[in-house]
């Protein structure tokens, strides 16, 4: 048997409604391995159930069942934090290529994304210079105000 | 429709009472925080919790269009606003409701119309509710016209919002231009609304209230009166119901009164209608309408049986009333104290701080609904209140003995309360006798500095 990207994504939701932060499962020599992200599992526990008209904009894909990248733990790291709650977006319209991804040279003053709040976009400036090292925030989804959205390495270029 | 999960945009104490009720009901909820309340006892009470906002109200608890985008991107159907920030705000649920998020409270419209106190007068005068003698102000010719008929002294008071903002007393004919002028700044600054009216003031008066429910069609029922007659500064900090003490007959008419003028809305949700009550020429006058859930609603829950939040959300969800006219039988009588973190030394000030250990009352008869335990921080940015003690009685005595038992047991260690006047209050035997008026508190606050200064 094959799974399709809808599988995963119905797999996916079985891991959020519980109350487990792991899931590993092999069918036919199909091995897939589902981690929380590091949320408070209080929190995750209850992944929206319903699709924001927003957040529908960009449907999630089956890259949202992979796993979460681990953070990274370095504390040189500069966060960039969100300055409102809304839905945050990576790229300027569905389609268009993100504003910044892994490996890229921001200056303070570089738009890393968008957050949309009642269809208000408000643009997130990186606020440091360096390169972006993680990009934490998924695109389409809520984030919280102070959440962190991406980090930057200060000491590259150097 | 059904709702299955409610963002619940609101803090403290009132959080943790509508989560509790959404728990019974197996209703989801998340809770909206400022960064001040992440660690909150309702933070942890609730399913999900989602930061709106930095500690200040104004850019957090009050922002209608992050608590809306909070509610949509959390999958909530719904939304309960509490008391305070923006649970009166017709604007707020104006957005909801183009939004499609159910607000758990009177229609946008009905908020307008209770928040006007102008357009609140003209309906209660139109439904024959009796008001105090006054009207708006158009100038300040017609003012002093006005506060001729009137007769001094009498109270200038804001169109577009209470509180006492905006509101001023005036005693002397040759102070109301000055009163006008100072209200009128005040009452733009706080309300966006500069309009003014005038009123008699009514000087030995009680404050006596009626709990309504409505279902939105012009059904409305009542849970009965409440008295909250002690105040300090237009803030209530002892409730009781029944009002006691009441001329024949006069509690039935209250009740029929505030039904009247609800009715006229075509209410939906829990609302209260305030009323003036002069107990001597046993009059009353209408005074405004609290669309909202009211601080000292657990008073009528006592009594009634009812769990009235569960009510809103029945009503929000369009199951109606579930309760029929006349249906509501109260039983005994329930008193509250509002503790409130503030110093009674420096005039009540606010007293902000760590709460080192608490304990509060337990008991038959008694309840508390509160947010405070060992380790809660009281931040600056928010109302004082820490809790409520509740003691039900099969009547007054009874409920007074219980409620007095319960505030001597109560503890707090690390910010100033208001335990020990709440301990005075109820010792008083002019308050164990019943049917005080709003002066009454003001003047037992006198009599405590004159003894302190006689100790002292």
């Amino acid at each position: 048997m094959s799974l399709t990207a809808r599988d995963i994504a119905q797999i996916t939701r079985l891991l959020e409604d519980s109350s487990f932060d792991e899931l590993q499962l092999e069918i036919d020599g199909l091995k897939i391995h589902l981690r929380r992200s590091g949320a408070p599992a209080a929190a995750a526990a209850s992944e929206p159930a319903r699709v924001s008209p927003e957040a529908a904009r960009t449907p999630a894909t089956a890259a949202s069942a992979t796993p979460a990248p681990a953070t990274v733990d370095d504390p040189a790291l500069i966060p960039v934090r969100a300055p409102l709650l809304g839905t945050f977006y990576r790229a300027p319209k569905p389609g268009a290529p993100p504003f910044v991804d892994l490996g890229a040279n921001v200056e303070p003053d570089t738009i890393v994304g968008i957050i949309e709040v009642m269809k208000l976009m408000n643009t997130v400036r990186a606020g440091a210079r360096g390169m972006v090292r993680e990009i934490r925030a998924r695109d389409g989804t809520l984030v919280e105000y102070g959440e962190t959205l991406l980090t930057i390495d200060p000491r590259v270029p150097g | 429709m059904s709702i299955g999960r409610i963002l619940i945009a609101n803090r403290g104490e009132i959080a943790v009472r509508i989560a509790r009720s959404c728990r019974e009901l197996g209703i989801e909820t998340v809770l909206a925080v400022s960064e001040a309340d992440r660690d909150s006892l309702p933070a942890r009470l609730v399913t999900r919790v989602v930061c709106i906002g930095p500690a200040h109200a104004s850019a957090s608890y009050l922002q209608p269009e992050a608590l809306v985008q909070a509610a949509l991107g959390t999958g909530c159907d719904a939304l309960h606003p509490g008391y305070g920030f923006l649970s009166e705000r017709a604007g707020f649920a104006r957005l909801c409701e183009q939004h499609g998020i159910v607000f758990i409270g009177p229609t946008s419209a009905q908020l307008a119309a209770a928040g006007d106190k102008l357009a609140a007068r003209a309906l209660a005068q139109e439904v024959g509710v009796p008001l105090a003698p006054g009207g708006d102000v158009s100038s300040q010719d017609a003012a002093r016209e006005l506060a001729a008929r009137i007769g001094m002294p009498l109270l200038v008071k804001a169109a577009g919002g209470g509180g006492g903002r905006g509101m001023k007393l005036v005693e002397r004919a040759a102070d109301l231009d000055g009163a006008l002028e100072l209200a009128a700044a005040e009452a733009g600054a706080a309300f966006g609304d500069a309009r003014l009216y005038l009123e008699r003031f009514i000087s030995s008066a009680r404050h006596v209230e009626v709990q309504l429910l409505g279902d939105g069609t012009g059904n409305v029922v009542h849970l009965g009166e409440r008295d909250c007659s002690v105040q300090r500064r237009y803030q209530k900090i002892i409730e009781e119901t029944p009002a006691p003490g009441l001329p024949a007959g006069m509690a039935g008419r209250l009740h029929e009164a505030a039904m009247r003028f609800a009715g006229r809305l075509e209410y939906r949700g829990a609302g209260t209608v305030e009323f003036l009550v002069d107990a001597a020429r046993d009059e009353f006058y209408f005074l405004e309408m609290n669309a909202r859930l009211q601080v000292e609603h657990p008073v009528t829950e006592a009594v009634s049986g009812v769990d009235i939040v569960a009510a809103q959300i029945a009503i929000a969800s369009g199951q109606g009333l579930r309760l029929a006219r006349g249906e509501s039988h109260r039983e005994g009588c329930a008193i509250e104290c509002r503790i409130n973190a503030e110093d009674p030394a420096r005039d009540f000030a606010p007293s902000p701080g760590l709460v080192k250990s608490v304990r509060w009352p337990q008991g038959e008869g008694m309840r508390v609904d509160t947010h405070v335990e060992a380790g809660t921080r009281v931040p600056p940015f928010y109302d004082s209140l820490l809790g409520k003690i509740v003691a039900h009685g099969t009547d007054r005595a009874h409920a007074l003995a219980r409620l007095r038992a319960a505030v001597a047991m109560t503890r707090v260690e690390g910010v100033a309360t208001n335990l020990a006047l709440h301990a005075d209050v109820l010792a008083d035997p002019e308050f164990a006798a019943g049917g005080v008026d709003t002066a009454y508190l003001p003047r037992l606050l006198q009599r405590r500095v004159a003894a302190a200064v006689q100790h002292g």
